[in-house]
């Protein structure tokens, strides 16, 4: 992206909860990020800026590891977005970050007494002086080709999740590719 | 119709007008109409073209102001911000009064209003747009108690210009005002070590004075109705701005702020709510892209000389 004529800044969306979070609060606005609300998307891509979202939301940190690579379920939001301002989306698949902080358990309870839907403990919290170091893992990133799709952004859901789907898949796709390429986790 | 039958003599009524930003007001608009203003205060610095009716708003003998004066438009300021004062009579100054104001605007078929209100009534949460948009829900209300009444005065504005369309309402909510003014935040920039929240750090803008009379003088334009929100160019981190004031501020951890600030309320020792903390957590930016294209508002001050009019604001006092 900052190799283009005209580089631009990705532009991740976070959720209102790390906007809440005293010191995250502050890192995550000087690096240009913002809350993942869909006026600031409209913003944003009105400016013609490139936005990272995640379509998983946070059920996608929530998944233990034995449902490491499998994605949960896609929001519209993001397509009907990307219905009404004409813009590509660019698939993109992570490899390496689940291993890196592999949750063995969802602490339903702890998590709701802290007032969070869930709390996946990592592995290494439970291991003598490990702590939240992550582990040493490689991260392999596939981007697809660009995709686009037409419509009406105010399509019936079950449209619009038809073409969600499309996305979805091709970054399954994408995810099992690097899967089966991967040598090793950690190098 | 008395009103419009005047033509030409018909005046601009200011409520409030004894303010610091009632006072900027009048000077610009004295020259250029005919100014009354209603004020309980004493109103002995204002233009001596100026007629001062010192009167509450909420007193029957308001109406005839109304009634005699002949009046093309109003200009609402009168709204009270003072923490110190009972939630009963901010609400009875603040709502009480506006009603009675909207109900002398029908009666006398006022064809021009125009309401003073806050960029607070949208609320600092860590979950709102990076720049919110004038059809934004009001959520100011929900961690703030005191905004509640400033709230029903925005929406009872609101209300009565879907109900009379013939009077043109337009509603200005600007963000923090900085000036001569005396509120929120000059008091808080007046402090001798201004209070940081521990691990937070929002982006803020601000309004010079004079650019919300400007809002306020493009807005009597004929033809002209609807809400527009009013901020500065630019906007900046909380931190930097301290910094640019000269301000040292002290880093407290949010909740010692907020037990502190509940704690001394009942002295009435400091011009602040435990709720008000949410301002120097949360960001609150507004977008000020319709008052631009509809209203023709550009401001004349950006975020740069708003930080200096309260450097200097605050260094030339005692």
């Amino acid at each position: 992206m900052l190799d283009a004529p005209e580089p631009r800044l990705i532009r991740s969306m976070y959720d209102k909860w790390a906007a809440a979070q005293p010191w995250v609060n502050i890192f995550l606005q000087r690096v240009g990020q913002v809350v993942g609300r869909p006026e600031n998307l409209d913003l944003l891509l009105d400016r013609g800026e490139v936005v990272l979202v995640f379509p998983e939301g946070v059920k996608g940190i929530q998944k233990t590891f034995q449902k490491a690579y499998q994605m949960s379920e896609f929001g519209l939001g993001f397509m009907r977005l990307a219905l009404a301002h004409s813009c590509p989306i660019v698939p993109v698949a992570v490899v390496g970050t689940e291993e890196q902080y592999p949750a063995v358990w969802d602490a339903k309870r702890l998590a709701r007494l802290v007032g969070l839907e869930s709390l996946p403990i990592p592995l290494q919290t439970l291991l003598p002086f490990m702590g939240f170091m992550p582990l040493p893992t490689k991260y392999r990133i596939s981007m697809g080709k660009p995709m686009h799709f037409d419509g009406d952004p105010d399509d019936e859901d079950h449209v619009v999740g038809e073409k969600v789907w499309v996305v979805k898949h091709t970054i399954q796709l994408l995810l099992d590719k690097a899967l089966r390429e991967r040598r090793h986790v950690f190098w | 119709m008395k009103a419009r039958r005047q033509g030409a003599r018909a005046g601009v009524l200011v409520t409030g007008v004894c303010g610091r930003l009632g006072l900027q007001l009048v000077r610009s608009l004295h020259r250029t109409e005919k100014v009354i203003g209603i004020d309980t205060r004493e109103g002995s610095v204002l233009p001596r073209d100026v007629t001062h009716h010192r009167i509450d708003m909420r007193r029957r003998r308001s109406r005839d102001i109304f009634r005699r004066a002949g009046v093309r438009a109003v200009i609402h300021l009168g709204i009270m911000h003072d923490p110190r004062a009972s939630a009963a009579e901010r609400h009875s100054w603040n709502v009480d009064a506006f009603s009675s104001v909207l109900e002398f605007i029908r009666d006398y078929h006022i064809p021009k209003l125009v309401l003073l209100s806050t960029g607070a009534v949208y609320g600092p949460l860590p979950d709102n747009p990076q720049f919110i948009a004038e059809d934004h829900t009001l959520k100011g209300g929900a961690r703030d108690p005191q905004l509640g009444d400033l709230i029903e005065v925005d929406m009872l504005a609101q209300s009565y210009f879907w109900q009379n369309p013939e009077c043109e309402t337009v509603i200005l909510r600007p963000t923090h005002i900085v000036g001569t003014v005396r509120n929120g935040v000059m008091e808080y920039a007046r402090l001798e070590r201004p209070p940081m929240a521990l691990g937070y750090d929002p982006l803020i803008q601000l309004v010079h004075e004079k650019d919300v009379v400007k809002a306020i003088m493009l807005a009597l334009r004929p033809g002209l109705a609807g809400i527009f929100n009013v901020a500065a160019g630019g906007q900046m981190p909380l931190s930097r701005v301290l910094r640019l004031v000269g301000k040292d501020p002290v880093h407290v951890p949010s909740g010692i702020l907020r037990t502190a600030l509940r704690l001394s309320r009942g002295l009435k020792a400091f011009e602040f709510h435990e709720a008000q903390v949410d301002y120097i957590l949360f960001p609150c930016m507004l977008d000020t892209g319709r008052a631009s294209r509809t209203l023709g508002f550009e401001p004349d001050h950006d975020v740069f000389s708003c930080i200096e009019e309260v450097r200097c604001a605050i260094s030339e006092e005692p």
